[in-house]
């Protein structure tokens, strides 16, 4: 494709390059695929405790899922919800894809997927996502995590990043915009969304478009908060942008009184990559 | 799997469904996107599936503020009662590795479903074109078996142009080759054209030869060559606007032009 200015760019075509022959396949390359297609399926693993109960054949009771994607929306609830001690661990998803670092197991700090259980409340839980899910992994994990759970009554609340440039609009965004919030949510969600709904013609993608799919069609009540930042990485700025987002979790969500600025530097400082790009 | 929306799930028997192929340029998306909001058709159902990339929305055709917050996904179906026509609009790629299991999908519910015949919209790669395919029109068909029994005629009156069989090697002349089916960046096209040719499926591909670009005219071209088919439209006219833009096609090319600039 030629650009306005004349370069030629090499772009990445939207129709879906089929190999024209079917495959002859042998033997060993079928197993290749089958091995590979194994170590790609996603994994949960939970607590004794848990796994003891759903190995009974009972779903976890559940009315309040609260999932965080990306490091802006994980950092918030670690800095606003999580810090208050009346959590508990249960459960961690694993993920294994082309982004995964060789040797870094699941417990490496920067690919977790880690679940919540509220100590007072066992009804509520949360998950915090900050790795990646590669996009034949996505509809995997949430049928997963959602056969888990227990239908009935549930609430899903979604917090997810994205960058301001993903942002559609007419207008002009001018900086002092962003970052700002916006919803989408599925039929059988009855209340008010905290902010605006998502205009038309942007859209959703990734691990919140999974869980917004797989809630609209068995009637999940589900609304996800989509975060346009125009910074790139964790920023406590952004991360207050989803405040509003749980005020309507008021009874079973309890928001900690602002953190000192040093809680708020251990979360930005810790995704902050040193760059080479301007030695 | 298709999971309805309604209740009771509606029939589709002796219903024609249109549906798009993924390919160059997304052309047959954009026409089916045309059909939709032309027809206003009404949401039925959706194609639940991992084969697709998770992508969601509000509502792509809305009109008003009223019908704006409605959630939408990357595989549903539309019908329009009336004219016994159904729509499965795909916005999402197909997942590579899991083609194969989503053409065997399509197959078993278009059958299961009871659809009289099934139109493909697609499109090829323009470059890939050989030498008498460049010459005329660059509109193509091709009908399974099932379908030529019953539509052979009304085909014969359109007057289209069947998509040409090319060498498998070109400037070669070897007795043993047979000239094959090719469809370039057609995505699923080839593949499900071969599936309901063995599942004895009644199915209809038309494909358009384009590049990736601006493809609206294009989805205006391969829309109206349908429309000379099904007529969907009571008015057949080839003035483009007869067909209405929805607005999930605003802002295709970018935001604004900041007025800064100036």
């Amino acid at each position: 494709m030629a650009t306005f200015f004349g370069e030629v760019l090499s772009v990445y075509s939207r129709a879906v390059e089929e190999d024209e022959e079917e495959l002859d396949e042998n033997e060993e390359d079928e197993e290749i695929r089958r091995e590979l297609e194994e170590k790609r399926e996603v994994h949960l693993h939970w607590s004794p405790e848990v796994s003891e109960s759903l190995k009974s054949g009972s779903k976890l009771p559940c009315s309040d899922f609260l999932l965080a994607v990306g490091h802006n929306a994980a950092g918030f609830l670690s800095v606003y919800v999580l810090g208050s001690e009346s959590w508990d661990a249960v459960g961690h998803a694993s993920v294994w894809n082309e982004r995964s670092r060789a040797g870094a197991g699941t417990t490496s700090e920067e690919s977790v997927c880690v679940f919540y259980r509220h100590k007072n409340n066992p009804s509520v839980l949360i998950c915090q996502t900050t790795c990646y899910i590669a996009e034949d992994q996505l509809f995997q994990w949430t049928e997963k995590v959602f056969d888990v759970l227990q239908h009935r009554q549930l609430n899903v609340t979604v917090l997810s990043d994205s960058s301001v440039a993903e942002y559609k609009t007419s207008d002009y965004l001018c900086g002092s915009s962003a970052p700002f919030l916006r919803s989408l949510h599925t039929a059988a969600f009855s209340g008010q969304p905290v902010c605006q709904s998502l205009e038309q013609p942007n859209i959703i993608t990734g691990l919140p478009a999974a869980v917004l799919n797989h809630c609209e069609v068995h009637r999940v009540a589900t609304v996800v908060y989509q975060c346009y930042s125009d910074v790139t990485g964790p920023d406590s700025v952004t991360m207050e942008t989803f405040k509003p987002a749980l005020t309507k979790l008021g009874k079973s969500v309890q928001l900690n009184p602002p953190p000192s600025t040093d809680v708020l530097r251990k979360f930005v400082r810790t995704t902050n990559l040193p760059s080479n790009l301007y030695i | 799997m298709f999971i309805s929306s309604q209740n009771p799930p509606p029939s589709f028997k002796d219903f024609t469904l249109v549906l798009p192929a993924v390919a160059v340029g997304n052309v047959g998306q954009l026409a089916v996107d045309l059909i939709v909001s032309t027809l206003n058709m009404s949401r039925v159902g959706y194609i639940h599936t991992d084969c697709l990339i998770p992508m969601t929305g509000n509502n792509p055709y809305t009109t008003c503020k009223d019908d704006a917050e409605e959630l939408h996904t990357p595989a549903e179906v539309y019908t329009a009662a009336g004219l016994k026509t159904a729509v499965l609009q795909i916005r999402a790629p197909i997942i590579q590795t899991k083609s194969k299991k989503f053409r065997q999908l399509l197959v078993s519910w278009i059958k299961a479903s009871g659809f009289s015949r099934t139109v493909v919209l697609s499109s090829s790669h323009a470059y890939q074109r050989d030498d008498q395919q460049l010459k005329g029109t660059p509109l193509r068909y091709l009908v399974t078996p099932a379908l030529l029994k019953v539509s052979a005629v009304a085909l014969e009156e359109l007057g289209w142009r069947e998509m040409e069989r090319v060498a498998a090697f070109p400037g070669l002349t070897d007795a043993d080759t047979d000239p094959r089916l090719h469809v370039p960046g057609g995505g699923i096209t080839k593949g499900l054209y071969m599936d309901s040719c063995a599942a004895d499926l009644p199915l209809a591909v038309l494909l358009l030869f384009c590049s990736e670009g601006d493809n609206i005219p294009d989805a205006f071209t391969l829309v109206n060559h349908l429309n000379d088919w099904l007529h969907l439209l009571d008015n057949p006219s080839q003035k483009p606007n007869k067909w209405k833009i929805p607005t999930s096609w605003s802002l295709l090319f970018g935001n604004g032009i900041p007025p800064a600039l100036f």
